[in-house]
């Protein structure tokens, strides 16, 4: 049964024994991005693109690289498909440039 | 290439978001730092036991993380990676493999002090290529905070909870990166993601991957959970835990050892205590002297760490006079 | 053609391993196993293979880092008793499952406690439902053939299973015997390589292996693997037949013993490994006597051959099905409870069976004590009438 033909697409809740990767290995390394973790926000951070001064200290310190950065680096704002809210960006920043307020979807 | 803020946020992340460790956990943070420590064009091979790390970044069809990865069980991590290091030194004998791999076991406090101990020994001992980091939150976490022979004295857990009669867990802390210091191996250290200090656990990962033969790193991970604190104050938890010398930054180099963070102030392990909940009982009336007996057990391991390193710094200095007047005698 | 020698069943399965010439070895010594590892590291330190030898610290640390190897891409062996096979039980279920085709040399010995260095089947028996491919050997010459085909059958693409390889602890594994071993070359070409598809040092692919599975892909995963020990009957009968082509030897999943003029024997005794041997001696004997009786050793345990015993076993009055370990479940041995089952499953409800529990601790088999089995199931066949179906052969009352 070989696991080149499968499709991640196909290893939904549905997939068959015939059809699941064998012995449960997964070929396509680093697949998690795909799947999103923003929706266990209750509080979401807010970033100051004016006070910010690039220390890139969120960068580092979040827990779902979570931080996008430009080439340079830059900092470039917030992955929200993945950030959970917690905060530790905002605690670290020196500049204020984080704001951490209630999510309201 | 020694830590540079800027430039190794260049590098793009070997640990992906999409992850299911709980908001503000400290683990993921030192692991993509650890990871970020490869050079760009290098291999990795990850191993990791059974426990928090394991099933958030590997639970099927998703792995967060972007080398490959092997998970077998909770106690085995070190010799999973060994038995993969030992195929791979096979199959550059054979020259069935070109370019270099590195080999990177990660685990828990519970599946290194404890249940991974042996494994964790045996590797070392027999000199493998490898790097095993101990990311240590001081808790069987993932089952629900069973005490570890690393959790604190005094800390309340599931398994040592803090009574009427017993408060809490009454042993203390085994020092596990001394064990693995006493190990012969080249590289042992201890470290934490602090912003003041954020080329420690850099250049220490840096040095423990690229430096030939065992190598162990013991990183402190704080858990919002299991410590009881507001999952803002993470890197403020790390510094307090390094600045009250609770968890010390030092490394020991084929022996020697070397302490790279002397705090300006040290802070009195009260005010570390205090922000977490599993130590709320020693704040109560009558409790101070489980406090005192904290304080003093870490002077006390502080004094011996500085010891042991003015020690190390003494033979240090021996072998180089002594090598210093072999060169002379030489010419 | 072949190469006459005489050795012992350890260094049989030593010297197919140093022709399989495998990525890593790891392995801790236990009785009697111990000279498969110390064979073994005689040939690294002379350089004769270019396995890298692991001197691992426990058992359930050999087959951790047979899993670690044999997921990078690399063939992993070992070897093993007893408790050693025990400490290793949850890693075990791992390769299996993880798909790994891990091959280890089990010498079998009686699992603790008490504490015993002798033979008997209760170590591999107590792995019959670890998701191995498990071939049992009479003799040294079965061992080493068993073990030459083992990497050939565990890594076909249809099964991709670990593979244990038993015999008998002492009794075969610290007899010298004769055996044909094959030329180096040949033995090489036969094993082959081997290149799997996706392993963890692959750097165009690289992949995970162990996640943690829950209940909407679990089950999914394990009928995947129960199908992977399904195909592995074929695929044994295939690599036999090929290995038969190379050296004469002809393996099949059972070997069905009748002595010349007992070939109307309506009684059958079902044994596995060495006792076997000594099941066949009394046999002969028997037969020229007038006394008929036939023997079936299975070879494969495991994928276990429902329809094949119980076809083979239909003819028989009485069959007697000899176990060298206790299940102390009420109900008989292992070997009892899968043999009957397969008779019933395929409707076969003629032969009376009956179940000799034997050998327990390396308790000696002695001809006689095989001759009062053969007796009773001959009585059995005379009257009809079963005395007691559950039986212990050998132990002082």
């Amino acid at each position: 049964m070989s696991t080149a033909k499968k499709n991640l697409k196909t290893l939904t809740n549905d997939v068959n024994w015939h059809d699941i990767t064998e012995g449960g290995m997964i070929p396509w390394a680093g697949n998690a991005e795909m799947y999103e973790t923003g929706s266990w926000r209750s509080m979401i951070p807010v970033w100051n693109k004016e006070k910010c001064k690039n220390c890139l200290m969120c960068f580092y310190v979040c827990p779902d690289s979570s931080i996008y950065t430009t080439d340079e680096p830059r900092m470039n704002g917030i992955d929200f498909g993945h950030c959970k809210g917690c905060g530790v960006c905002v605690k670290c920043c020196k500049f204020g440039a984080l704001d951490f307020v209630e999510e309201h979807k | 290439m020694p830590f540079n803020m800027k430039e190794a946020a260049k590098k793009t992340d070997r640990l992906t978001g999409g992850h299911r460790m709980c908001a503000g956990c400290g683990a993921p943070p030192v692991v993509r730092q650890i990871l970020r420590a490869l050079k760009p064009e290098d291999h990795a091979v990850i191993g990791c036991a059974t426990g928090c790390l394991e099933v958030s970044t590997f639970l099927y069809p998703f792995t967060a993380w972007t080398d490959s990865f092997i998970h077998n069980a909770f106690e085995n991590s070190a010799v999973t990676i060994a038995g993969a290091e030992s195929a791979y030194k096979f199959m550059k004998k054979t020259g069935k493999l070109e370019g270099d791999t590195k080999f990177i076991a990660f685990g828990g406090d519970g599946g290194t002090y404890d249940i991974g101990l042996q494994s964790l020994s045996g590797a070392m001992e027999r000199g493998h290529d490898m790097v095993y980091v101990c990311y240590d939150n001081g808790a069987y976490m993932n089952t629900g905070t069973q005490r570890s022979s690393a959790t604190p004295k005094f800390a309340d857990s599931s398994t040592s909870p803090a009574g009427t009669v017993v408060p809490g867990k009454m042993q203390w802390r085994k020092d596990l990166t001394e064990i693995l210091a006493n190990h012969n191996i080249p590289y042992a250290a201890q470290t934490a993601m602090i912003p003041k200090n954020m080329k420690d656990l850099y250049n220490k990962a840096e040095k423990a991957i690229y430096t030939e033969g065992p190598a162990f790193i013991n990183v402190l991970a704080p858990c919002p959970r299991g410590w009881q604190y507001s999952t803002t104050d993470l890197m403020e938890l790390n510094e307090l835990a390094v600045d009250s010398c609770f968890w010390p930054l030092y490394e020991v180099i084929n022996g020697i050892h070397v302490v790279n963070y002397i705090p300006k102030v040290k802070v009195p392990v009260r005010d570390f205590l205090i922000r977490q909940g599993r130590f709320k009982h020693l704040f109560k009336k009558g409790n101070e002297w489980m406090i005192d007996e904290i304080q003093k057990e870490i002077d006390a391991r502080w004094a011996k760490l500085l010891k042991l390193a003015e020690f190390g710094a003494e033979l240090l200095a021996k072998a180089e006079a002594e090598a210093g007047a072999t060169a002379g005698a030489a010419e | 053609m072949a190469i006459r020698e005489r050795m012992s069943g350890n260094e049989a399965f030593a010297v197919a391993m140093k022709q399989i010439n495998p990525a890593v070895v790891a392995a801790f010594p236990i009785t009697p196993s111990t000279e498969v590892p110390q064979y073994f590291s005689t040939y690294v330190a002379d350089g004769q293979v270019d396995t890298e030898f692991v001197a691992v610290e426990s058992e359930h640390s050999a087959m951790s880092a047979c899993i670690g190897a044999q997921a990078a891409g690399g063939r992993a062996m070992t070897a093993t008793s007893a408790n050693g096979l025990a400490l290793m039980w949850e890693c075990l279920y791992i390769a299996a499952a993880s798909r790994l085709p891990v091959v280890l040399a089990c010498v079998n010995r009686t699992l603790s406690g008490p504490l015993n260095i002798h033979n008997d089947h209760s170590d591999s028996m107590g792995a019959r439902d670890s998701g191995w491919i498990q071939l049992y050997s009479e003799n040294n010459q079965e061992a080493y053939d068993n073990m030459l085909m083992a990497n050939r059958i565990g890594e076909d693409k249809s099964v991709n299973l670990p593979v244990m390889v038993c015999q008998d602890g002492f009794i075969t594994s610290h007899a010298i015997e004769n055996i044909d071993l094959l030329e180096d070359d040949l033995a090489k070409a036969f094993v082959g390589d081997y290149t799997p598809e996706y392993h963890l040092l692959n750097k165009e692919t690289p992949i995970a292996v162990g996640p943690l599975d829950h209940f909407t892909h679990c089950f999914e995963h394990k009928r995947q693997q129960a199908q992977a020990m399904m195909n592995a009957q074929k695929v044994i009968l295939e690599v036999s037949a090929e290995f038969e082509k190379l050296t004469g030897r002809k393996y099949g999943l059972y070997e069905e013993y009748v002595p010349k003029g007992a070939e109307d024997a309506e009684v059958c005794v079902v044994l596995l490994n060495s006792t076997a041997g000594t099941a066949k001696y009394v046999a002969d004997y028997y037969a020229a006597e007038g006394k008929k009786v036939a023997i079936l050793k299975p070879r494969v345990y495991r994928p276990f051959p429902v329809t094949e015993l119980a076809a083979a076993l239909a003819k028989y009055k009485v069959v007697c099905i000899m176990d060298k370990a206790d299940s102390f479940n009420a109900a008989g041995g292992p070997l009892f409870t899968d043999v009957t089952s397969a008779l019933y499953a395929c409707n076969v409800f003629g032969p009376k069976v009956i179940n000799y529990i034997y050998g327990l601790g390396g308790r000696d088999v002695r001809t006689t004590d095989i001759e009062t089995v053969f007796d009773e199931v001959l009585e059995i066949a005379k009257t009809g009438k079963v005395k007691s179906v559950f039986n212990y052969l050998g132990v002082r009352e």
